[in-house]
């Protein structure tokens, strides 16, 4: 069992816990991300490493509920555990593999979108204790859904907030702030990174390529291993079948075909349902 | 004489019944039966199917105790050889190896070297009976030596000689707890050393888990039984470990203290046609589709785990992992197609396999390969296009090279296409291990003993010679044990 040390409700539907995980925390980098399975009969479910801690050899989590198999997983309570946490899955953010000196010439903007907020952490986190310049936006659709923002602010030289209803911060997507700073504001920045709902990835993509700005995004397909056994995660980049667990998660974004991805995405979407109204009714019963 | 008595036919669950099922297919012998058919062996001066079984099981010894009734007495003498009798009795293409080899099948009927083996595995574990079907009164359980009750099959603690004492407790890591990793695991186990299994997944097993359905595999009363009994030898298995991923080879050898490391971790890639259509919904990966239901259980109520044949499902490919696949969708309701673009004789799938299928309604479309799959306007199979294919001049494999027959496309309606077309070793560990040689394949280069081009590191299986067999994997797990052994004593 791998025991959860530490719980917390970032919002009333999203949850952030600390897994005691030693070796995957030793091995874990940023961009790179975790499966877990909550008990014997749960599903194998992919979630972002949001940060990790070589020695108290823990993993942090961060998991919304969204169906049958995530709420088991936010049922957990600590001194309970993952009867499964496999890891570190995927290759590691694309600067982890640069040179100091390409490094240096880099300026970012991360756009983190609800949930995916938390996989920006450990990315700007490790940007900005290397020097490097990192601004972050945190996009929800309204303020109580803004997650990490005190934990972003210390690891980002600028951090900008919106909310679709304008509750908090700039009132609109993370596009149209996007293109405010860049286009309006003139800052300038050499490489995006969006993460977030493969629809705000598709259309953060379709600005930064307007504003001529090369995007990194990361695919959180559906899996089953993780490990390149299976294929459920592929996807076509420029034309050819990747698959994301082994080959991403991370792509460019101009490549990625994200209607596909979305259709692929939503597969299981019929049995997840019908699961959920299972699932519901044993909760019932058992109250 | 003995050799007149016909074959003893094995008992089957009606394919009628068995395609609404997950239940096994094949009951086994009772212990009448057994005895029966294991009468029926020559005991030849030189057995060819010893020589013929990839592990050397000492066939025709086994066979003479339960002949003579004495089944723990078999099940020590399988030991000897092979930790996983439950599995290979099931699984092995026996007739291409044992039986295929009996004297006896020259005129007649082979010996049933796999039923009997399966016979004595299953009678160790389950005295009382192991078959539903269970008629013979004289199956009751047999005192071993100590005069206890033989509940699991013998540990057998053997020092052959020259290898190393049991007091050498060196390590040695074992990645992938498959047919390979299991029985060299095992062997070193048995010859004293310190052994830890690396497995990735969240159970052990590897195909025997994830990919061999419950229908010709049970994993609970069988896989996990033999797992039990390799971690009885005095083997760790840690599961979710990804080498190459949580922890490298180079990592285990300098800050683990591993002297030494085996690498069985099978082929595990799943081939694609690279077809127009084929990442549309509802195309799958054998592989996808038979762990879905193997290792997650989609096929119970009580699991979570989302799998979707529909109606109607096709099947690409010939080969065993096509016929599990076919086979799963029936059980789960769909009417199958196997599309495949040679004959019905080419089909590498094995003759027991294909005569299954058949028998349970898997409809064959031979000498037909997919050119396209076509989507409905929500991106979801509607239809799989394929061509007629014809024989023409053999190719490498010997085979005759299928040819399409120009203008001869049509189209299957289905709403699910499944790709069985074979495997290849994932690259994970070739990839992040220093000093590690893979060839063209992306197979890792290793010799007849299973050293690979990196001092100490081992290999053998699936991730050496590409898809392949159990039995071929435990003989290369068995093998490489030997020459672990003599490296470490050596150094």
């Amino acid at each position: 069992m791998y025991q959860i040390l530490k719980k917390e409700m970032l919002t009333p539907t999203i949850c952030r816990m600390e897994v005691k995980a030693p070796r995957l925390a030793a091995a874990a980098q940023p961009g790179q991300f975790l499966i877990v399975r909550a008990d014997e009969q749960g599903e194998r479910i992919p979630l972002t490493i949001s940060d990790f801690d070589a020695e108290a050899g823990t993993v942090t989590i961060v998991t919304q509920e969204v169906g049958a198999s995530s709420a088991d997983i936010i049922a957990l309570e600590p001194g309970e555990g993952f009867s499964d946490v496999v890891g570190p899955l995927g290759l590691p953010s694309e600067f982890m593999e640069m040179g100091p000196e390409q490094l240096s010439s880099m300026r970012y903007i991360f756009i983190a979108g609800g949930v995916g907020t938390a996989p920006v952490y450990p990315q700007a986190k490790w940007l900005h204790a290397h020097g490097i310049p990192v601004d972050v936006i945190i996009g929800a659709k309204t303020k109580d859904l803004l997650i990490y923002k005190e934990e972003m602010a210390a690891v980002c030289d600028n951090l900008f907030l919106c909310t679709d209803d304008g509750s908090e911060g700039f009132h609109g997507m993370v596009t149209a702030l996007l293109e405010k700073l860049v286009a309006t504001d003139g800052r300038q920045y050499t490489q995006a990174v969006a993460i977030g709902p493969m629809i705000m990835m598709k259309f953060t993509t379709l600005t930064a390529k307007k504003l001529g700005l090369p995007i990194t995004v990361s695919l959180n397909t559906l899996m089953v291993d993780g490990t390149g056994m299976c294929g459920a995660c592929r996807v076509s980049v420029g034309g050819k079948t990747r698959f994301a667990c082994v080959e991403g998660p991370e792509f460019d974004g101009y490549q990625v075909d994200f209607d596909e991805a979305m259709r692929r995405q939503g597969q299981y979407k019929a049995e997840e349902a019908e699961a959920n109204e299972k699932h519901k009714c044993k909760i019932g019963r058992g109250k | 004489m003995a050799n007149r008595i016909p074959r003893v036919p094995v008992r089957e669950q009606d394919p009628k019944v068995r395609a609404t099922n997950f239940e096994e297919v094949c009951y086994g012998y009772n212990k009448e039966e057994a005895m029966l058919e294991a009468s029926r062996c020559l005991n030849c001066r030189n057995p060819r199917c010893v020589t013929a079984c990839p592990v050397g099981l000492q066939i025709p010894r086994f066979i003479a105790e339960v002949a003579a009734g004495n089944i723990a007495g078999a099940a020590a003498v399988i030991a000897e050889d092979s930790s996983l009798p439950a599995v290979c009795g099931r699984v092995c293409p026996q007739e291409t190896q044992c039986e295929g080899s009996c004297v006896l099948g020259v005129k007649g009927e082979p010996v049933a070297i796999g039923k009997l083996e399966r016979f004595v595995a299953d009678y160790s574990r389950e005295p009382a009976g192991s078959s539903p079907l269970e008629t013979s009164g004289c199956a009751g359980p047999l005192p071993s030596d100590d005069g206890s009750l033989p509940l699991t099959m013998p540990r057998v603690a053997r020092f052959p000689e020259g290898t190393a004492s049991q007091a050498s407790r060196k390590k040695v890591a074992v990645i992938g707890s498959g047919p390979a990793g299991l029985a060299c695991a095992s062997d070193l186990a048995k010859w004293g050393y310190d052994v830890t299994i690396f497995e990735a997944l969240h159970k052990a097993g590897g195909v025997l888990e994830y990919g061999i359905p419950e229908f010709r595999l049970p994993k609970e009363k069988v896989l996990r039984h033999e797992v039990d009994a390799v971690r009885a030898l005095g083997v760790k298995i840690e599961t979710n470990v990804i080498i190459g991923r949580t922890i490298t080879i180079d990592a285990l050898m300098d800050q683990e203290g591993f002297e030494a490391v085996f690498i069985g971790t099978g082929a595990g890639l799943p081939k694609f046609m690279n077809i127009p259509g084929e990442n549309l919904c509802g195309v799958f990966s054998a592989n996808e589709f038979l762990t879905r239901n193997n290792l997650m259980k989609a096929w119970r109520e009580d699991y979570l785990t989302p799998i979707h044949p529909g109606k109607k499902v096709c099947v690409v490919g010939g080969g065993n992992v096509a016929m599990d696949a076919a086979r799963t969708a029936l059980r789960l309701g769909a009417d199958v197609h196997i599309v495949y673009r040679r004959t019905e004789a080419e089909l590498p799938a094995r003759r027991e396999e294909v005569h299954h299928a058949i028998e349970e309604g898997i409809i064959f479309d031979m000498l037909t390969n997919p050119v396209e799959v076509f989507g409905d306007e929500k991106g979801w199979v509607k239809a799989l296009r394929c061509i007629r294919m014809e024989l023409g001049e053999p190719d490498a494999s010997g085979r005759r090279r299928p040819v399409p027959i120009p203008g001869s496309e049509f189209e299957i309606p289905t709403e699910t296409v499944i790709m069985a077309l074979g495997t290849s070793p994932n690259p994970l560990i070739s990839k992040t291990t220093k000093g590690l040689d893979t060839n063209r394949w992306g197979c890792l280069v290793a010799d007849e003993a299973g050293a690979t081009t990196r001092p100490g590191v081992f290999a053998g299986g699936d991730a050496v010679t590409g898809a392949a067999t159990v039995i071929l994997a435990m003989g290369a797990g068995r093998t490489a044990a030997k020459a672990i052994d003599e490296y470490l004593k050596a150094k």
